[in-house]
C-alpha cells in the first residue's frame, strides 16, 4: 500500500510517519473467549505530516479518523504498524520512555466542557502541562501562562475564573491553550469545533490559523464536516471504514474529487447558495455504514457505491497515485483518465441498484 | 385560502429562580400548506421555544402571549386533552435525537401502529399494512422485515426515519422538524432532506424546520426566519435572502460558514461576530445586536429598530440595513 503522497518537499524527516497503523478492538466475545469478534476500527493507514503542515482527516462517524488521532497521541496502542514523531517510533515505547515524547504531540477533543476539570481555575489548567514536565516555575510559569491565554484571545482576568463560568467557545480557547503552551511539534485536533456555534466556529478556526502560522506546528485536524476541513487544511485524507480511500491537496480534492465516496460527500454537504444548490445532481447514498465488525469483501464502499462493478467485490483496491503524483486514491474505476462521474451516473439512472448492476456485469 | 399557521406577536417568558427570561419576543409568522419554512439562529436565539409553542411543548414555566392560529383555530387556549389531540393528528414533532424519542422496549412496528390505532381508530391489520406504507414512504428498505425491529437494531438515519414515518403516521398538517439532521453524518442527512422533500410533495405537508445549518436551509426552505436573542432579525424567501441579506447579523453568519466553493489558492478568513449573545434577563430599547454590530450607531442604541420592509417581501429589523459584508 502506497504511503499518502507527500506534496511538500522536505527537509529532514516528516514530523509524523505513520506506517500501516492498524487498530483493532475486541467486541465481546463468545463463550470461553472462542472466535472473539473484532473491531477493525483503523486497518492499514499510512500518512505523513510535514514540519508546518496541515493534514486534515475526513469522514463520517465510524470511518475511525479519531482512533487515528488517539493513536497519534498516544492515548492508545495499535495492533500493528508504526508511528513515528520526528523520526522516533513510538509505538513500542513504555510509559515512562513515552512520557518525554509527550510534549511534542497535543490533543484537542470536541468538547470543550468535559475535557477540562471543573475543579481547577483556568490559570492553573494551562500550567498543568508546564508543571507535569517541569518545564517552567514560579514567575516564569505565571509569565508563560499569561502569553498563551492573550495568544488564544482571553484576558488576563480568567485567570481565576472556572471552567463553568465560561461560554463554549473560551472553553475551546482554555483547550487551545492547554494543548500548545509546551509548543508542541503536532497538535491533533479531534473535531475541535463541530459543538460550536457557527460564528464561534469562525472565530476558533481563523485562531487555530493565526496559531499556526505563528507557532509552526504540524496538525492532524479530524472533522466531519468537509468545508471546515477544506478551510484548515494544506492536505486532505478522506475515510472510509477504517481504511483511506484518497488523499491529496486540499485544492485538487475539491477540483478533481476521484473516489466515489469522495465525489458522494461533495455532493452531500448542501452549499449555502440556494440557486446553486438546486441545480446540483445529488449524490445520495443508499443503506447504512456497514459495520466494522463485518467489513465487506474486496472495496469496503463497494456496497452504497453507486458505479460499483463485480470486480469491487471481491478485490480490494490499493491506495495508488493513479492520475499522477500527489493524488493516491483507493478505487478500481479511477484510470489514468480520471475518475468515474458518479453524479452523471446517478442523473442518467444508470446507477440501479447494486444487485442489477452486478448481475449486468457477470 | 388564508395561511395554515399564523402566529401572532408571540412571546414566551420563562420564570426562573434568576427572574424572567425572556425567551421569545413579538414573534409573527405565517406558514402556507405544503410550505417549508426554516428558523434559523444560534443556540438560545428562541428558535426551538417559538417552535415548541406551537404544540403547546413547553415547559411549566413558561408563560406565553400573543397568538397562535392553525387553520383559523386558537391554539393558545386550548386545553391539554385537546392538545393532545391536536399533536396526533395537526401537528407533529421531530427531534434531533431520535432514539431518546423511541421506546427501546417496543419494536418499530408496535410503536408506528399504536399511533395508528390511538389517532386513527384503524384495525391491527390495516394499521399494519399503512405502517408498511410509512417506512416505504420514508426510504426505508425492506420494510417488512424493519417492522419487527427494535430502536437499537437501527441506525442512526434509519431512526430519523421511523421517528418521521411515526410523526406523519396520522398526515399531519403541520410538521415541526427541530434541528432533524444535526445529530446525522452528512450522507445520511441527505437522504433524510429527500424524505421531507416527497412529504412535502406526496401529502402536501407543511414544514418548520428549525436550523443552524445554514446549508440545509439553502436545500430545503421556501422562505426563512432569521432569529437572535428571542426576535425576528430578517425575514425573506430563500434566494432573497441569500442573494440580498440585509441585517448585519445574518451577513455575519453567512461570512462565518467556510465554503467549499473557495477556489483561490490561499486561505481565507471567516468572519467572526465579537462579543456574545445578550442575556435574555431584561429586555431594553435598543437593537439586541447593536453591543456586536460592526454599523452600530447612536440611533441603534437609543431605541429598538422595528422590523420593516427593506426590500419586496423582505423583512429586516435594523436602522441601516443593506448588503454590504461588514
Amino acid at each position: 500500500m502506497t504511503s499518502v503522497p507527500q506534496v511538500r518537499s522536505q527537509a529532514g524527516p516528516p514530523v509524523l510517519d505513520v506506517t500501516d497503523l492498524s487498530v483493532h478492538f475486541s467486541a465481546g466475545g463468545r463463550l470461553l473467549g472462542r472466535g472473539r469478534d473484532v473491531v477493525r476500527a483503523v486497518d492499514g493507514v499510512s500518512l505523513r505530516i510535514g514540519q508546518g503542515e496541515v493534514l486534515g482527516l475526513v469522514g463520517e462517524s465510524g470511518s475511525g479518523k479519531s482512533t487515528v488521532g488517539r493513536a497519534v497521541a498516544g492515548l492508545l496502542r495499535p495492533t500493528s504498524g508504526s508511528i513515528s514523531l520526528g523520526g522516533r517510533e513510538i509505538t513500542r515505547l513504555s510509559r515512562s520512555q513515552m512520557r518525554p515524547l509527550r510534549r511534542d504531540v497535543h490533543i484537542v477533543f470536541q468538547d470543550p466542557y468535559s475535557s477540562l476539570n471543573p475543579r481547577m481555575s483556568i490559570g492553573a489548567i494551562v500550567a498543568e502541562p508546564l508543571r507535569q514536565h517541569g518545564v517552567a516555575r514560579g514567575r516564569e510559569r505565571d509569565r508563560q501562562v499569561d502569553s498563551m491565554l492573550a495568544k488564544v484571545g482571553l484576558r488576563a482576568q480568567l485567570r481565576d475564573r472556572y471552567p463553568h463560568e465560561l461560554s463554549g467557545g473560551q472553553r475551546q480557547r482554555v483547550g487551545l491553550a492547554r494543548a500548545l503552551v509546551l509548543r508542541p511539534r503536532l497538535f491533533v485536533a479531534d473535531e475541535p469545533v463541530s459543538a460550536l456555534d457557527v460564528s464561534v466556529q469562525a472565530a476558533i478556526l481563523n485562531l487555530l490559523t493565526d496559531l499556526q502560522e505563528e507557532m509552526g506546528f504540524s496538525c492532524l485536524f479530524i472533522g466531519h464536516d468537509l468545508s471546515v476541513v477544506e478551510f484548515i487544511s494544506d492536505r486532505i485524507a478522506v475515510m472510509y471504514l477504517g481504511k483511506i480511500v484518497e488523499a491529496t491537496t486540499r485544492l485538487r480534492l475539491f477540483e478533481q474529487p476521484q473516489h466515489p465516496y469522495t465525489q458522494a460527500l461533495f455532493s452531500a454537504a448542501p452549499l449555502p447558495d440556494p440557486p446553486l444548490q438546486r441545480g446540483r445532481v445529488r449524490i445520495v447514498l443508499s443503506g447504512d455504514l456497514p459495520s466494522p465488525l463485518d467489513p465487506p469483501s474486496g472495496c469496503s464502499f463497494h456496497t452504497r457505491c453507486p458505479v460499483a462493478v463485480e470486480r469491487c467485490r471481491s478485490d480490494e483496491p490499493a491506495l495508488t497515485e493513479v492520475t499522477g503524483p500527489g493524488h493516491a486514491v483507493a478505487c478500481h474505476l479511477v484510470d489514468e483518465h480520471g475518475p468515474p462521474d458518479v453524479a452523471a451516473a446517478v442523473a442518467a439512472g444508470t446507477a440501479g441498484t447494486k444487485e442489477d448492476r452486478v448481475h449486468d456485469q457477470a | 385560502m388564508s395561511a395554515l399557521l399564523e402566529v401572532d406577536g408571540l412571546g414566551v417568558t420563562f420564570t426562573t429562580e434568576d427572574g424572567p427570561v425572556h425567551a421569545v419576543n413579538d414573534v409573527s409568522l405565517t406558514i402556507q400548506r405544503a410550505q417549508i419554512l426554516a428558523v434559523v439562529g444560534e443556540s438560545g436565539c428562541g428558535k426551538s421555544v417559538t417552535a415548541m409553542s406551537i404544540p403547546g411543548l413547553l415547559p411549566e414555566n413558561a408563560q406565553v402571549s400573543g397568538s397562535i392560529r392553525l387553520e383559523g383555530v386558537e391554539l393558545t387556549r386550548l386545553g391539554a386533552g385537546e392538545l393532545r389531540r391536536l399533536r396526533g393528528k395537526q401537528v407533529s414533532v421531530v427531534f434531533q435525537e431520535p432514539m431518546t424519542s423511541l421506546n427501546p422496549a417496543f419494536s418499530v412496528g408496535y410503536q408506528i401502529v399504536e399511533v395508528l390505532r390511538q389517532h386513527e381508530r384503524l384495525g391491527r391489520r390495516t394499521a399494519a399494512r399503512r405502517a408498511v406504507e410509512l417506512l416505504e414512504l420514508v426510504g426505508i428498505p425492506a420494510p417488512s422485515r424493519r417492522l419487527r425491529e427494535y430502536p437499537h437494531q437501527l441506525s442512526g438515519g434509519m431512526r430519523q426515519r421511523v421517528m418521521i414515518a411515526i410523526a406523519v403516521a396520522c398526515s399531519p398538517k403541520l410538521l415541526i422538524a427541530d434541528e432533524p439532521t444535526t445529530a446525522l453524518d452528512v450522507t445520511i442527512q441527505a437522504g433524510i432532506l429527500d424524505v421531507m422533500r416527497t412529504l412535502r410533495a406526496e401529502l402536501g405537508t407543511a414544514i418548520m424546520l428549525i436550523t443552524h445549518d445554514l446549508g440545509v436551509v439553502a436545500d430545503i426552505a421556501d422562505r426563512v426566519v432569521v432569529m437572535y436573542a428571542g426576535r425576528r432579525v430578517e425575514q425573506a424567501g430563500v434566494d432573497e435572502l441569500f442573494a440580498q441579506p440585509q441585517h448585519p447579523y445574518t451577513l455575519g453568519l453567512l461570512g462565518a460558514v467556510p465554503r467549499l466553493s473557495v477556489t483561490s489558492g490561499a486561505r481565507g478568513r471567516l468572519t467572526e461576530i465579537p462579543g456574545m449573545v445578550p442575556s435574555l434577563h431584561e429586555d431594553p430599547d435598543e437593537c439586541s445586536f447593536a453591543p456586536r454590530c460592526p454599523r452600530a450607531a447612536a440611533d441603534c442604541r437609543a431605541h429598538r429598530p422595528a422590523l420593516r420592509a427593506v426590500r419586496d417581501e423582505h423583512l429586516a429589523a435594523c436602522f441601516h440595513p443593506g448588503p454590504v459584508r461588514p
